[in-house]
This record gives structure tokens, C-alpha cells and sequence, in this order.
């Protein structure tokens, strides 16, 4: 192949190559730069201020996004994800200063095996069926339609199990149907919610929060009140955190603080 | 420490160039280390983190078996789907040269370069429900998003370059005068093709297969963001790793422990199909 090559008009090949591989590296040293410079933006704009790392569910990440930036004790750096992802990285060893769950559940595990502070209870959310706008689904009955496409949460994360309860308290054939219409378990809010936005699913169970934070693609219909599960969001200190007083400044601040408004704003609850 | 007496001493005989500076071998061989330290010790990890009988009897759950399964038959349909078409596009860009020939080489490539998630929301905004030709592929009956052909979608789109390009290679380097010597026979271009290009680039073209299978084998974002999570239907093995890693850590790994000894073999049968020195064995 090589030889092949060679033989045809070296010298332009070779100028033409040498101008191919300039653009690459000058590529690269660009990617590079931008790179530094966004580094060094988040450590000017912290000035010498401590690094806070927080780890979110996904459904708070709106109102967290909103918050962080106003918190004055450090620079807050935020990673949303499935809680119970976020808890097994903590297992894993993984440090974040504050774990913020969507359930109590996992807060508590964790501090059952002391690998979290004494969690706080913060906020509350509701689940909700949640649909496009122009769809015509008006209530849990239609779910168990034939050819229904429906999006629920993976059984290991907080939505996904809300979801099963609610679903499980149905006459049996009802939650049977139901179940039988779901086409994915996503592993987080923000892959059903995709999932309802993209069309690619009818409904989906999700919570209030994520149908708010749509502008107005999705509607939220109400699940009637004997089967809303209470979804309570806990929140901790991680043990070894690099930050612990900053970091219980934070779960102080999303009981009463920027963050306590910015959940309110979003839909949620206060705290039981 | 090594490096840096190294450097002072080499400074101060800039004329001896053909002198052997014992500092240079040892650095590769420091930067080889690393690289294969580095490499090598998340995959050792993953087996010595979990016994052997550990792995079987994870295994041996249903959600782990569909998930097996269910890469198995997407990876081969999509490998088909690859090599049915992309090999005689191969053939015309390696053999023919045309206005824009660059470019679509160049677009041929591009999901080479494309981070998973990028594919993933391309593949929606184009054949996703309400994506440009969402409303053709409804009209046609057919449903990619939430279902298997979704998946075989996500794994064709960025496994194919893995393909096409080594078969490009592959049929450039045929020596031409046996497919001038098999028209000037009489056979047409077509018998040509399937009877002097295709047998003569074969460990090319095979070395590519191998490279896309283990490409779509490993595929997750795209087929996640498109084709959703759903176990027997859509949930391969990658994304059971995902699903069980958070629940299910000894599955995760079984599971992984698989992919890592699928992967290998693939790598290593493109190694001996190409023939290059994967165990020091001299080049012929």
C-alpha cells in the first residue's frame, strides 16, 4: 500500500500531506487551547474559593443548575445522574461532597454503611403520567390500549420504582397491560423524557418537575391521590469529602436558600 | 530521572549523533510501560475482581442471556447489512476516481469521529418519529425507535466506516493487472469484482468486518438514545452492563468479562488474518 503511494507525483502528495498534517495539529493544538481556557475560566471565576463537587439526581437538575452558581461558600460543580448510579459510585469509592437522592432509600443505605452523613430530607416531588402535548392519552386507562408505547424509568433507579408501585396498587390486569405496553426501561429521567419529546414513546411516568422543565411539550396528567407514592428527596454529606463544612452549607442552603427557591420554583415540594 | 541526566549528558555532545544514547531506549521502554500498564490493568481488573464461577452463575440469569443473545443476532444482521452494501461502495471509491470523490470519503468516515451521543441524536433527528423522514418510515410501516431493527439502525451507522474504510484499502492494494488480465478475457466487470477484487482483498476486507463487529458489539449511546432499554428487545449487553452497574456490580462484571474475551478475539483474529507481527514473529 505504502509503496503505492510513494509512486504517485511525490512531490505534491507530500506538500498536499504536509498541509493536511499542519491542519490536524493545528486542530488539535486549538481543541488543546480552548480546553485550557475553559479550565482556566472555572478557576478564575473561583478565585481561590473551595471546589465543591455535587452529586444530583437527574430530575433536580434545572433548579440546581439555577442555584449553584449563588452559592457563595465555594465554587459548586454539579453531576446529575440516575441516583442509584451516583450511589453505586460513591460504593465504588468515588468522593463527591454531597450526594442529593430522589428517594430516602439510598441516602439511608449509604449511611447505613457509613459512607454518608445523617441524610436531610429537602424536598418532595410527585409522579406523574406525563405525555406530548397533542396526544391523545387522558388517563392511566388508556395506557393499557393495545400498541400504547410507554417509557418507564429502569427498576433500579427512584423514578423506575415509584413508577412500579403505582403501577402494582391497579387491579391486577390493569398493571399487567400496562406493563405489557412498556417498550424501555431508561436508566434515567432524562432518557424517558427524551424518549416522550422525540415521540419515539407515548407516555411516560416521570415527575411533575421533569414536565414543568419542558416548556410546555409535555403535559403532566395528575395520577389520582391513592396511588401517588411520596417521592422524598434526601441529601447527605459524603465521608471523606474534600469539602465537609462547605458541603453541609450546601444541603442547609436546599432546605432554605437559593436552592430551597429554585426547587420551589421548579415544582417541588417542601420538605415532609 | 532517568530522562533528565539523560538530557544534560546528550546536551553536552550535540556533535556525537551516532553515538548510542543509552537514556533514549530506556525512555520508550518507560513510555511502553506505562501505556501497557495503563492499558492492560482495568481489563486484568475486571476478571481478578470476580471468580470464574462468579461469572457462570451470573451468566446464567435470563437478563444476562438476552442481552447475549440479543447482541449476537443485532451485530450480525448489522455486519450483513455492512458488508452487503459497503463493500461494493468500497470498491467504486478504492478503484474509480470522480468529482467529490474527497467528500465522500470524507462522509463515508465521519461517524468514525462522532462521539456516541452525537450519533445517537443524529440518528433520532433524522429517523426518529419526528424526524425528517420519521412520517416516510411510519408511511411504510416500518418502527425503528424502541424496537431491534432500532438497534441494527445505531450499530450499522457507527460500525460501517470501520468497514468501508479498511476495504478501500484493501481493494487499492490489489494489483490491477489481474483484474486488466480478467476483462481482456472476456469476464465482465462485474464477474472481475466478485472473482478477482473480492478474493484478492479478502484478509483486507476481513480484517475490516472483524474491526466493525467489534465496533457495533461495543456500541451504547446511540443505541440507548435511539433505540431505548428494553431487555430481550433492545437492551444489549452493553446496556445491561450499564443497567446492572448501579444494582448488580458481579453481573456487570460477568457481563463485561464476556465482551472483554469477544473483543479480544476479534482484535487478535484481525491480527492473523493481516498477518502482522502480533507476537514478534518476523514480516514476510
Amino acid at each position: 500500500m505504502t509503496r503505492g503511494r510513494r509512486r504517485s507525483s511525490p512531490r505534491r502528495s507530500k506538500s498536499a500531506s504536509g498541509a493536511a498534517l499542519g491542519a490536524v495539529w493545528l486542530t488539535l493544538a486549538a481543541t488543546l487551547g480552548l480546553a485550557a481556557c475553559g479550565g482556566g475560566d472555572d478557576n478564575g471565576s473561583g478565585g481561590d474559593r473551595p471546589r465543591l463537587v455535587v452529586s444530583a439526581a437527574s430530575s433536580m437538575t434545572e433548579a440546581l443548575t439555577a442555584c449553584a452558581p449563588k452559592f457563595e461558600r465555594a465554587t459548586v460543580r454539579l453531576s446529575f445522574a440516575g441516583s442509584d448510579e451516583l450511589a453505586a459510585q460513591i460504593r465504588q469509592g468515588l468522593k463527591p461532597d454531597v450526594f442529593a437522592a430522589a428517594n430516602t432509600i439510598l441516602p439511608r443505605d449509604l449511611n447505613d454503611e457509613g459512607l454518608l452523613s445523617t441524610p436531610v430530607e429537602f424536598a418532595t416531588n410527585e409522579l406523574v403520567l406525563a405525555v406530548p402535548r397533542d396526544s391523545d392519552i387522558r388517563s392511566l386507562d388508556d395506557l393499557s390500549r393495545d400498541g400504547v408505547k410507554i417509557a418507564i424509568g429502569s427498576g433500579s433507579v427512584p423514578i423506575g420504582s415509584y413508577t412500579r408501585d403505582v403501577l402494582s396498587r391497579l387491579p391486577k390486569a390493569e398493571s399487567e397491560a400496562i406493563l405489557g405496553n412498556v417498550r424501555s426501561n431508561e436508566p434515567d429521567v432524562k432518557g424517558i423524557v427524551g424518549k416522550l419529546t422525540q415521540g419515539a414513546a407515548d407516555a411516560g411516568f416521570v415527575y411533575v418537575t421533569d414536565v414543568n422543565a419542558t416548556d410546555g411539550k409535555l403535559t403532566a396528567i395528575a395520577l389520582p391521590n391513592d396511588l401517588q407514592p411520596t417521592a422524598t428527596y434526601a441529601a447527605g454529606v459524603v465521608k471523606g469529602a474534600n469539602q465537609p463544612a462547605e458541603a453541609h452549607a450546601f444541603v442547609d442552603g436546599l432546605l432554605h436558600g437559593a436552592c430551597a427557591e429554585e426547587l420551589d420554583k421548579a415544582g417541588f415540594g417542601a420538605a415532609p | 530521572m532517568i530522562d533528565r541526566s539523560g538530557l544534560r549528558s546528550s546536551a553536552g555532545k550535540v556533535g556525537g549523533r551516532s553515538r548510542a544514547a543509552p537514556w533514549f531506549p530506556a525512555l520508550l521502554g518507560l513510555a511502553l510501560a506505562a501505556a501497557l500498564t495503563f492499558l492492560t490493568l482495568p481489563v486484568v481488573a475486571i476478571f481478578v475482581d470476580s471468580s470464574p464461577r462468579d461469572l457462570i452463575d451470573s451468566l446464567g440469569e435470563p437478563g444476562a442471556l438476552d442481552a447475549l443473545w440479543l447482541s449476537l443476532r443485532t451485530t450480525t444482521t448489522s455486519l450483513a447489512i455492512i458488508l452487503v452494501v459497503g463493500t461494493p461502495a468500497a470498491y467504486l471509491l478504492a478503484t474509480r476516481s470522480f468529482r467529490g470523490k474527497a467528500l465522500a470519503v470524507t462522509l463515508v468516515e465521519l461517524p468514525l469521529v462522532l462521539p456516541p451521543a452525537v450519533a445517537g441524536i443524529a440518528l433520532l433527528a433524522a429517523v426518529g418519529p419526528s424526524g425528517i423522514l420519521g412520517g416516510v418510515i411510519e408511511a411504510a410501516g416500518i418502527e425503528l425507535s424502541l424496537q431491534t431493527a432500532g438497534v441494527v439502525v445505531a450499530l450499522t451507522f457507527v460500525a460501517s466506516p470501520f468497514y468501508v474504510r479498511q476495504a478501500m484499502a484493501a481493494f487499492a492494494a490489489v494489483d490491477r493487472t489481474l483484474l486488466d488480465a480478467s476483462r481482456t478475457l472476456g469476464a465482465s466487470e462485474a464477474r472481475g469484482f466478485l472473482r478477482v477484487m473480492v478474493p484478492s482483498a479478502m484478509p483486507g476486507l476481513t480484517a475490516g468486518a472483524a474491526l466493525a463487529l467489534g465496533r457495533a458489539l461495543g456500541e451504547f449511546g446511540a443505541t440507548l438514545m435511539f433505540a431505548g432499554s428494553f431487555q430481550g428487545i433492545t437492551q444489549t449487553v452493553p446496556l445491561a452492563i450499564y443497567d446492572r452497574f448501579a444494582t448488580d456490580f458481579d453481573s456487570a462484571l460477568a457481563l463485561s468479562a464476556v465482551l472483554v474475551a469477544v473483543s479480544g478475539a476479534i482484535l487478535l483474529s484481525v491480527k492473523l488474518v493481516q498477518g502482522s507481527e502480533v507476537l514478534g514473529a518476523p514480516q514476510g
